[in-house]
């Protein structure tokens, strides 16, 4: 009693008995990690709309980057991040019922409820991956310009994209990769492109039917289309041929654009990751019946926390990469 | 913890039975407003891309308001906060609020700011 605090039911402040916020340490300490999660995932989306703001002429629309779904062909854009979406919310649903019946001790549907969360987790981790591959693969491909801009083809009488292998003409050119034991003072370059930068301009001087589309965004909202001499001008401007996206350039637009997509949907997805193996973690002690013989669930409680906040993270995601 | 649930949600226009059956209510809630975000998102109607609000589409606005609707529901009724004590629910909702309100604040002037430069500016990018 000395001089320490103490509370009306004369518990020891200091001995971690007081909890004025009626929440268990446990709970707290995730309530902070996840605040500050929040921060930094925050940090993230307002450096994207940085520099989303700094380039708001030029930047790709989403629609016309995540256009695919497995196993379909043609255009479908936002169907397969929607049902993305769709995966993790209803996770998080069989994650509130595993911590709905965990308060009422129900160890077998505790187990149910944590297997299906851990499925849904799965399939939404796969959809990133295959995201990200489609992503990377790249579907038309491009040409990139001295300052580094993205001019991409489009079909005169269809208005559709043209992909650079299908009017490229067919050289009798032999490339070589530059590789650090045959090149210039020991550089080497990435793999080759399929076609080369002579034989895209060579297709599309043979072929007339061809525009080129620049990344400026015009006042109807959609990409600025050239006429066939302004196309032919700004052809002289390419320096090199890009197919699909990595970290320095990408076919779709701004370099940033491929940078962030990167970073933001990785650094969730690895929270998704983390969040799975947590949840087999705990999925194994409740079948072992850890929590029944500790007398409460709080556990599932906590990491329930965590899965939801993955949720909600996406949920942000989703709207600031994908729709607005 | 088995501490009591609040079954209402929409300031008690709504009130269940159950805590499962709040979830599923939920979740329906959720799925209906995903619904509205994806089909706004593809038809793209011409009333809200044309117009605006303090420079951004009314589109735009939709989504976002839509978006902090989902946030709440799913922090309120997924993460129990709802049930929580009123000083824990304002001390993790109100501290990101304000930081990321200020920060997104500050980093969207600087951005305009630079926009401006690019385009006004004599500094060639765009060749």
């Amino acid at each position: 009693m000395d001089t320490t605090v103490v509370t009306e039911n004369e518990e020891n402040v200091w001995g971690g008995g007081n909890r004025p916020l009626g929440a268990s340490y446990g709970k707290l300490m995730m309530w902070f990690f996840i605040v500050s999660d929040a921060l930094t995932f925050s940090g993230f989306l307002a450096s994207y709309g940085f520099s989303r703001f700094k380039f708001i002429e030029t930047w790709p629309i989403a629609d016309e980057v995540f256009t695919h779904v497995p196993f379909f062909h043609g255009n479908y854009p936002m169907i397969y991040v929607a049902f993305m979406t769709f995966v993790l919310i209803m996770s998080s649903v069989t994650m509130v019922l595993a911590v709905d019946a965990g308060h009422k001790m129900m160890q077998k549907k505790v187990v149910l409820y944590m297997f299906l969360t851990i499925i849904g987790g799965a399939i939404f981790v796969g959809s990133q991956a295959w995201e990200w591959a489609t992503f990377i693969k790249g579907d038309y491909g491009a040409l990139e310009t001295k300052g580094g801009r993205i001019l991409q083809f489009v079909q005169a009488d269809s208005g559709a994209r043209a992909a650079i292998t299908e009017f490229a003409a067919d050289l009798p050119e032999e490339r070589v990769q530059n590789t650090r034991d045959k090149g210039v003072w020991f550089t080497d370059e990435a793999s080759l492109t399929t076609v080369s930068l002579n034989e895209v301009v060579e297709g599309f001087k043979a072929n007339p039917n061809i525009l080129i589309r620049t990344e400026t965004i015009n006042e109807e909202g959609e990409k600025t289309l050239l006429n066939r001499e302004e196309s032919l001008a700004k052809l002289t401007d390419a320096v090199r041929v890009v197919e699909g996206a990595n970290l320095i350039r990408n076919e779709y637009g701004s370099r940033l654009f491929a940078d962030f997509f990167f970073f933001i949907t990785g650094f969730h997805g690895f929270h998704v990751f983390s969040g799975v193996v947590i949840n087999v973690i705990i999925f194994f002690n409740v079948i072992l019946g850890t929590y029944q013989r500790r007398g409460h669930y709080e556990m599932v409680e906590k990491v329930g926390l965590y899965w939801h906040f993955v949720d909600l993270v996406w949920v942000f995601v989703f709207t600031f990469f994908y729709l607005v | 913890m088995a501490h009591e649930h609040k079954l209402e949600i929409f300031r008690g226009l709504l009130k269940f039975k159950s805590n499962t059956q709040k979830i599923w209510g939920v979740l329906i809630f959720l799925s209906i407003v995903t619904a509205i975000e994806v089909v706004l998102g593809i038809t793209k109607p011409a009333i809200l891309v044309e117009n605006s609000f303090i420079d951004m589409k009314l589109l735009n606005w939709i989504f976002i308001i839509l978006t902090l609707v989902k946030a709440y529901y799913i922090a309120w009724d997924f993460m129990h906060l709802r049930d929580e004590k009123s000083s824990l629910r304002r001390a993790i909702v109100w501290t990101p609020i304000f930081l990321v309100s200020y920060l997104v604040f500050i980093l969207l002037f600087e951005a305009t700011y630079i926009y401006e430069v690019f385009k006004e500016g004599f500094l060639a990018w765009n060749f």
